[in-house]
This record gives C-alpha cells, structure tokens and sequence, in this order.
C-alpha cells in the first residue's frame, strides 16, 4: 500500500462507506493494518539499533548525551503526553456527549504553562537524571531520594497500568488478538527500545509517534472539515440539528462542581510532576533548550486537542453515537471508525497502527523514567553512595528496565478490564500531590527542609492514594458499598494544597542548617545554569 | 543586576504568568460547573458560548508560553551573558 493509494482511498466517495460502519473491519486482522503495524516496528527497531551502537555510558543511556534540540524534544514531549488515550478516549467522549471532552483537553494542556514557568528550566540547571536531583540539591540526599523515588514509581505504577490495559483492550478490538498477547507484544517492543537504545532511541520513537499522530489527526480532521466547506461551526450546527443543542454545552461529566474543580486541579499541577515528562528536560543541551522545547510542544499538544474535538463531532455525524457504543460502550472506537467511514479499511489500518505506535511509546518513556528512579535514585545515590563504576551503573539501569517491564506486562495482565481514563487520572491526582509540592518548595523556598520535602512527598503519596480506595469510584462503583467516606473521585483539591501545607508546617518545626545555607548557592546555579550538567 | 536579583525577577513573571493560566482555565471550569445554560448559549448557529471559551483557554495558553519564552529568550539571556562576562572579568 502506497502512500498515493492511501490518499486516493481517503478521497473516494463516501456514499460507498456510508453502509460499512456496523459491518467494520475493526476487530478483525486485516492485511494493511498488520503492514503499518510491522513497518512501525520495523523503523523503530532500526532506529533503536542505530541508537543502540551510540548509547555507552549512563549519560547517554538516561539523557540521550544531552544533544536532543529544541524542535526534536519539543516534538519527544507531545509525542509523550499524547497517548491513546488522549486520542482515542476524547475523540470517544466527544463523539458521545459532545462538548464535555472539551474540558479535559483544556485541562491537559494548561498543565504546559505551568510546566514552563516553574519547573523546566530550574530541572535543567540543578539535575542529572531524576526530578529527586532537583529536590536534593541543597537538602539531604537518602532520605530524600527515597521518598521522591516513592512518589515517581507510584505515578509511573498508576500511569504505566492504565497504558498497559489501553494497549490489551484497544489491540484486541482492533486486531483481534487476545488481551494477554497484546500486552505482551507491548511490553516486549519497548523493553528492546529501551534496553538497547534508552533515551535516544526512546526520543527518535516519540518523535516518528508524534508525527504519525498529528498527521494522521490532521488528515483525518481534514477530511471530516471537507463534509462541511471547512467550517468547524457547520459541524457543530450538524451535530446539534441531529442531536439537540445539548451537544453544545457541559453534559453529565459535570454532575458535581467540586468533582469537576477537583479534576481540573490534578490536570493543570499534575504535568508538572510527570517523572517521564520532566526526565525529557535533561535531553536537551541547555535551559534555553529546554524551554523553547515546552513552547513548541503546547503548540503542537494544543493543536492536537483542536483536532480531536473535530474528529470527536465528526464521528458524531458521520457514523453516530448508537454505531460507536456498539463497538466499545466508551466510545474509544469513535476515530477509528470515523477514519473506515472517511476512507475505507486502509485509512482505519493506518490509525489503528498510529494508535498502537502511541501507546508503545508512552509505555516506553514511562519504563525509562520508572527505570531511572530504581537505578539512579534508590542503586547508585542509596545502595552505592554514588560512588559507582559507569560500567555498573549501565548494567543497574538495564536490569532496573527489565524489572520495570516485566511488571508493567504482569500489572497489565492483572488489571485487565479497569477504567483507563479513571487511572491516568489518578497518576495525575498522585503526580500532582506527591512530586509538584515538594519540587516547587524545594526551588523557591528558602526555609524548605530535608524532612518538609520528605513529609510532603510521602504525605502526597500515601494520602492521595487512600482517599482514592475511600472515594466513590472504588467504595461505590467497584465494591458496591451503599456510600464512600470521601466525596470526591478525584482527591486533588484535598491533597494537592495538603501536601504544600504538610511541606511547610514540616519545614517551619525542623531545623536544616545546611539546607537554607545552601540556598543562595542553589539559587546562582538555578539561574545561571553554572553547575548544570 | 545578580544572579538573585534576576531569580526573583523570573520567579515573579512565572508566578503572574501561571496565576494568569490558573484564573483563566478555572474560570472556564467555574462556567462549566456553574453556568451551563451561559454555556450553551449560542454565538453563531452551531458555535456555543462554551466551545468558544474553551478554544480561547487553549489559545491563552498558546499565548502566555508564547510570552514568557519571548521575555526569557531575549531579556533574561542577554542579562545572564552580561552576568557571566562579569563574573569572567
């Protein structure tokens, strides 16, 4: 299948697919999907052999030697925050309900600004690998990296999870192969790219996904925008004259005021202490770098949302809700469908492979950040005192990949047929509550101890993930008990000001002599960059 | 100017920049949970109140990153060369 034919297929009329959707290839093996599939595959692992030869000390291994520009990481960062089930799942919720993905897409991308201003150049310039450099600059390094790998392997745990039980549901719908094998067939590709070719080849691979993705959302958003002489409004006019106009505005998501404010507030902080996120700002030369490459990505994860809200309403449209629910009751099949209707079976094979690239590549940045965190926070810094060989230290952070790998495969094995939506959610809740607080005290505030950091982190850690087990989503809704303790699903709004506030009464009680001595020092470098590496 | 003049110059344009963010995404959240009718109110046919808002929140932030990597790439490094050529001296 060519390119040429590719695109011939897209523009043929539509009359012919307008049958087609009940009866879909979705689901079913077919010969173009399994051929993007492989040439996906193929590429990346040429790219991972050729990244593989240039990987030789940890430097290289955790941070690609530092020589990823602007443009490239720029692109690496929406290629790891777009996942599937971004794609998939708001493009799934639009076409259901209309206007309500349209709040999770601006949440996700606020999250960006903030990531920006306070945290991406002050990571450049004081850490190596690990967000837990930053927070240990001027305070004590064991107790520190414990707790801070603690918070990284939670988020990563809870978000790893979540892309593992996207990747088995989404390739059995759409491949037709069993959950078990699907998972399997996930977590050995990335454990190849990033054993072998760590954090370059893990780039390169987010950067072919970030392009695959947005170009085949613009095609896709194209193609819908042709049905309607280009004019997004008319789309929408479509949807409401089809649908009601209560397409157009907040639907059920917002039952309750504080749930939606809750949620927002894990979203915009949560970006902010993304361990594989903020593990891509070591990438690049310097803070110069670092920063434009957040520009280029809000730009381009922005413009993507733009595109899925498209493709949301035109599966509305064009196939409609009753057909979608059909094929997955979360409406996750909503762009897949919509890309058979627009251009037959081989536009849907290119973004049923387009969606298996993304989540193989999510999974890959987050095995890597899990791995940093084992090897390079609790090995080299605890076990070793970081006085370690840099042949050992090669050798821990491989053997930390295959930990991390093998378990995503078993947890995603484990937690077949949970909520995905529900738990990147709750990585976000736990990244926002556990890593954000303490990072930003430890940066901006002088009086930050060793044992605030600590408490906050811990506190983040072990509280939000208690109020989770104890909010209506598990009490009620898993374990059909009558009512939960805690009213909220999503205990951000709790625990986010919680573990600023823990940090702080903590920091205030103890004495750190060489914490707030260190300061000023901090501050000069976090400036100037002098000490970066 | 110091190192530490410049670091709270930074730290307060990133605190309102962020604050800016914050004031203009919750007020979309604020809408959503409070004013759905206002919400649902129609502009043009098929444009309501509230796709508008929350395409304009995307564009804000488009527009304050676009802000402060104009200010840090010009402002903050020509201060930080001029710092280092001193310190050189």
């Amino acid at each position: 299948m060519t390119a040429a034919d590719l695109l011939q297929a897209a523009t043929a009329p539509a009359a012919a697919a307008s049958a087609a959707p009940v009866d879909s290839a979705i689901g079913k093996p077919n010969v173009v999907s399994m051929s993007f599939f492989f040439a996906f595959i193929a590429i990346t692992l040429g790219i991972t052999y050729w990244a593989a030869r240039r990987t030789r000390t940890a430097e290289h291994f955790y941070a690609a030697g530092r020589t990823v520009s602007a443009g490239q990481n720029g692109l690496a960062l929406a290629g790891d925050y777009m996942s599937a089930a971004s794609f998939l799942g708001i493009a799934g919720l639009v076409s259901t309900s209309g206007f309500d993905g349209l709040i999770y897409s601006t949440g996700w991308l606020v999250g960006w600004p903030v990531v920006l201003f306070l945290i991406a150049e002050p990571l450049r310039n004081l850490g190596k690998y690990t967000f837990a450099d930053v927070v240990a600059t001027r305070l004590r390094h064991t107790p520190v990296r414990m707790a801070a790998a603690l918070g990284t392997l939670t988020t990563v745990l809870f978000y790893l999870i979540a892309q593992m039980v996207g990747a088995g549901s989404l390739i059995k719908l759409m491949f037709g192969l069993s959950y078990e094998n699907a998972v399997i067939i996930v977590g050995a590709a990335m454990m190849a790219y990033v054993l072998f070719g760590g954090m370059l080849a893990t780039t390169w691979v987010q950067i072919v996904k970030a392009v695959l993705l947005l170009g085949g959302a613009f095609l896709l958003a194209s193609m819908v925008m042709a049905h309607f002489q280009g004019n997004p409004a008319a789309l929408f006019a479509a949807a409401a004259d089809k649908y009601g106009d209560g397409v157009l505005a907040p639907g059920k998501l917002v039952t309750n005021p504080l749930d939606t404010i809750s949620l927002g507030l894990a979203l915009m902080f949560g970006t902010a202490g993304l361990p594989h996120i903020l593990m891509r700002f070591y990438t690049v030369p310097d803070a110069r770098a670092a920063r434009t490459s957040v520009f280029y990505a809000t730009g381009l994860i922005g413009g993507f949302y733009l595109l899925t809200f498209i493709l949301g309403f035109g599966a509305m449209v064009l196939v409609g809700p009753d057909v979608i629910t059909q094929f997955d009751k979360g409406g996750n099949m909503a762009a897949p469908l919509l890309a058979e209707f627009l251009g037959g079976t081989p536009f849907l094979g290119f973004i049923a492979a387009v969606a298996f690239a993304t989540i193989l590549a999510v999974v890959a940045g987050l095995t890597l950040s899990g791995a940093s965190a084992l090897s390079h926070d609790l090995w080299t810094s605890l076990v070793r005192k970081g006085e370690v060989r840099p042949a050992e230290e090669m050798k821990v952070a491989r053997v930390a990949t295959l930990i991390a790998g093998v378990l995503a495969v078993i947890l995603g094995i484990a937690f077949k047929g949970q909520n995905v939506a529900f738990m990147v959610s709750l990585a976000f809740a736990i990244a926002a509550s556990a890593n954000f607080p303490a990072l930003v005290l430890s940066i901006f505030w002088r009086r930050c101890t060793t044992w605030g950091a600590v408490a906050s982190m811990v506190f983040g850690t072990f509280v939000t993930v208690g109020l989770i087990a104890l909010s209506p989503v598990i009490q009620v809704d898993m374990l059909h008990h009558e009512a939960a303790w805690f009213p909220l699903k999503n205990p951000a709004l709790v625990t986010i000001p919680g573990s600023f506030l823990v940090g702080i009464v903590v920091s205030l009680v103890t004495r750190d002599a060489a914490a707030s001595h260190g300061f000023d020092e901090m501050v000069s470098a976090m400036t100037s960059g002098s000490r970066a590496h | 100017m110091s190192y530490h003049a410049l670091h709270h110059r930074r730290w307060r344009i990133a605190i309102a920049l962020t604050a800016v963010v914050a004031a203009v995404y919750f007020g979309f959240i604020l809408l959503v949970a409070y004013a759905k009718p206002v919400m649902g109110r129609l502009v043009v046919p098929g444009l309501s109140v509230g796709i508008l808002l929350g395409a304009l929140v995307i564009v804000a932030a488009w527009a304050t990153t676009w802000v402060y990597v104009r200010w840090a790439n010009t402002h903050f490094d020509n201060e930080i060369t001029r710092l280092k050529a001193e310190d050189s001296k």
